[in-house]
């Protein structure tokens, strides 16, 4: 069986000579990127602890405006880096250990597109509904603490 | 009658038979749509999860808090044990597809030998989640939980490098343990038909004199300030507070009490490492018989490998979802 490996990540910016020198080269690659995530979640640095934008006021405008820009107008920064470095490791994890790299173009959609659309879907549905509620907490009449 | 075999000249395309679909074989598409599924269930999960955190977003407990031991150290390293945990979990990753890679070149000692440190990664893995969950059982300080269901956390300001610091207190340290008449009630001992669990180690009223006692000790509630850090009240307030609202002293975590905070975060701990150890678990059982597959020479008579590639592929969506569980429940 003849096993083809397309030996290269980064979009050719990293070469390896064979699929065994690939393999730890994404390890290495993968390791660095945890190390970052615990050296950040340990460290907290206090540039990343603050939004870096607030919600445009206004109109129908600034509404799309909060939406496009939701993550960086809700989130602190520091859990959206980690959201970011979450997706690199996956996409390296199935494309390289996994190798999707080396499957058809329609089996890699078939599988990622399927998945990105429904959790997609499921977290924004959640999430919404969750932050009406704590405002129906925060906001209503509901005796909460003590 | 050569008209009844229907020959519809579209043998050896995609669609006429006798080709694979997609270039992959049937077992590893169905590998890979069962992954698709499980995937879902898992975000399902986590989705729950943050469902859950956002009703609760200024009352949730800080996972570094919560998850900062290691074993045989003593003192406070939060993150270092999962660190660990995902690393080791990545690294079984790694030996893995090299037992793929070992296979593709039919190199049958190669491939013993990377499943064999696979399954030993597995363990490795498995050992600490229970391990880890043994210690949040456990728990550490102990807490008072109040009327409402929140929790009490006791504490105080320590001078460390010039800064002020709040040090968690354990209730041991400094509850005043008084002779308690009320002893556990049990069938056999009071109404035959009604039992109740174990008492707490401390009654309200022996933590109440303690914190009497001990003028610096502070309460520290699980609202989320400004900083990002639980609100600490006044002793005026501490003392108020636990008079007024206290009701039962709380020490680890179970589905019921939570001494970190609320129920719901231990009861998706609990649910989601539990799922997801269950996932490595029966993983690693299935790497076993692989294993022993591979030893006696299965798949050298099939002349393939591609078994190992399947349970490969469910291998490293294990520890896809932890990349995630990781960030979900330890980062964000």
């Amino acid at each position: 069986m003849a096993h083809e490996h397309k030996l290269e990540i980064f979009r050719g910016l990293w070469k390896f000579k064979s699929n065994i020198q690939k393999i730890w080269g994404v390890l290495a690659f993968l390791t660095f990127i945890t190390l970052i995530e615990v050296g950040l979640g340990i460290y907290k640095p206090e540039m990343f602890m603050h939004t870096w934008m607030t919600p445009f006021e206004g109109g129908f405008l600034a509404t799309l405006g909060n939406i496009f820009f939701s993550p960086l107008i809700y989130m602190k920064p520091l859990n959206f880096i980690f959201i970011v470095l979450t997706i690199v490791k996956a996409y390296y994890i199935t494309w390289d250990f996994m190798h999707m790299r080396d499957e058809t173009k329609a089996l890699r959609r078939m599988v990622v597109w399927t998945g990105v659309f429904l959790i997609c879907y499921l977290v924004f549905i959640l999430l919404q509904e969750a932050g009406y509620i704590e405002g129906v907490y925060t906001n209503g009449y509901i005796k909460r603490d003590f | 009658m050569n008209t009844t075999v229907a020959t519809t000249g579209t043998e050896g395309k995609t669609w006429g038979g006798g080709t694979d679909p997609l270039k992959a074989s049937y077992g590893k598409m169905m590998m890979w749509f069962f992954i698709v599924s499980d995937a879902l269930t898992f975000s399902a999960f986590l989705a729950a999860y943050g469902f859950s955190r956002f009703k609760f977003i200024d009352s949730w407990p800080i996972a570094d808090e919560v998850f900062t031991h290691v074993p045989f150290f003593h003192g406070n390293y939060p993150m270092i044990y999962v660190a660990f945990m995902t690393f080791v979990l990545i690294m079984s990753s790694v030996t893995m597809v090299l037992a793929v890679d070992a296979g593709h070149h039919m190199n049958q000692k190669k491939v013993t030998w990377y499943m064999f440190l696979t399954v030993i990664g597995g363990l490795i893995f498995v050992g600490s989640q229970a391990w880890e969950w043994n210690t949040f059982i456990k728990g550490e300080y102990g807490a008072v939980k109040t009327k409402g269901g929140n929790i009490l956390q006791f504490g105080e300001y320590v001078n460390e490098d010039g800064e002020q610091k709040f040090k968690r207190v354990a209730i041991a340290d400094f509850a005043k343990a008084a002779h308690g008449d009320r002893v556990q009630h049990e069938s056999k001992n009071g109404l035959w038909y009604e039992t109740e669990g174990a008492l707490p180690e401390y009654t309200i009223d022996e933590v109440y004199n303690g914190l009497a006692a001990h003028e610096n000790v502070l309460i520290r509630n699980q609202i989320i300030n400004d900083e990002g850090e639980k609100t600490v009240l006044t002793r005026a307030e501490s003392l108020k507070q636990l008079k007024a609202n206290g009701t039962l002293v709380v020490h680890g975590a179970n589905l019921k009490v939570n001494e970190y905070g609320s129920p719901l975060f231990a009861d998706f701990f609990f649910f989601i490492t539990g799922f997801h150890g269950f996932h490595v678990f029966s993983g690693v059982v299935i790497n076993i018989i692989i294993f022993f597959n591979v030893i006696i020479g299965t798949y050298e008579r099939r002349k393939n490998y591609e078994m190992v590639e399947k349970v490969g592929l469910y291998w490293h969506f294990v520890d896809l979802v932890w990349v995630f569980v990781f960030t979900f429940f330890y980062l964000v």
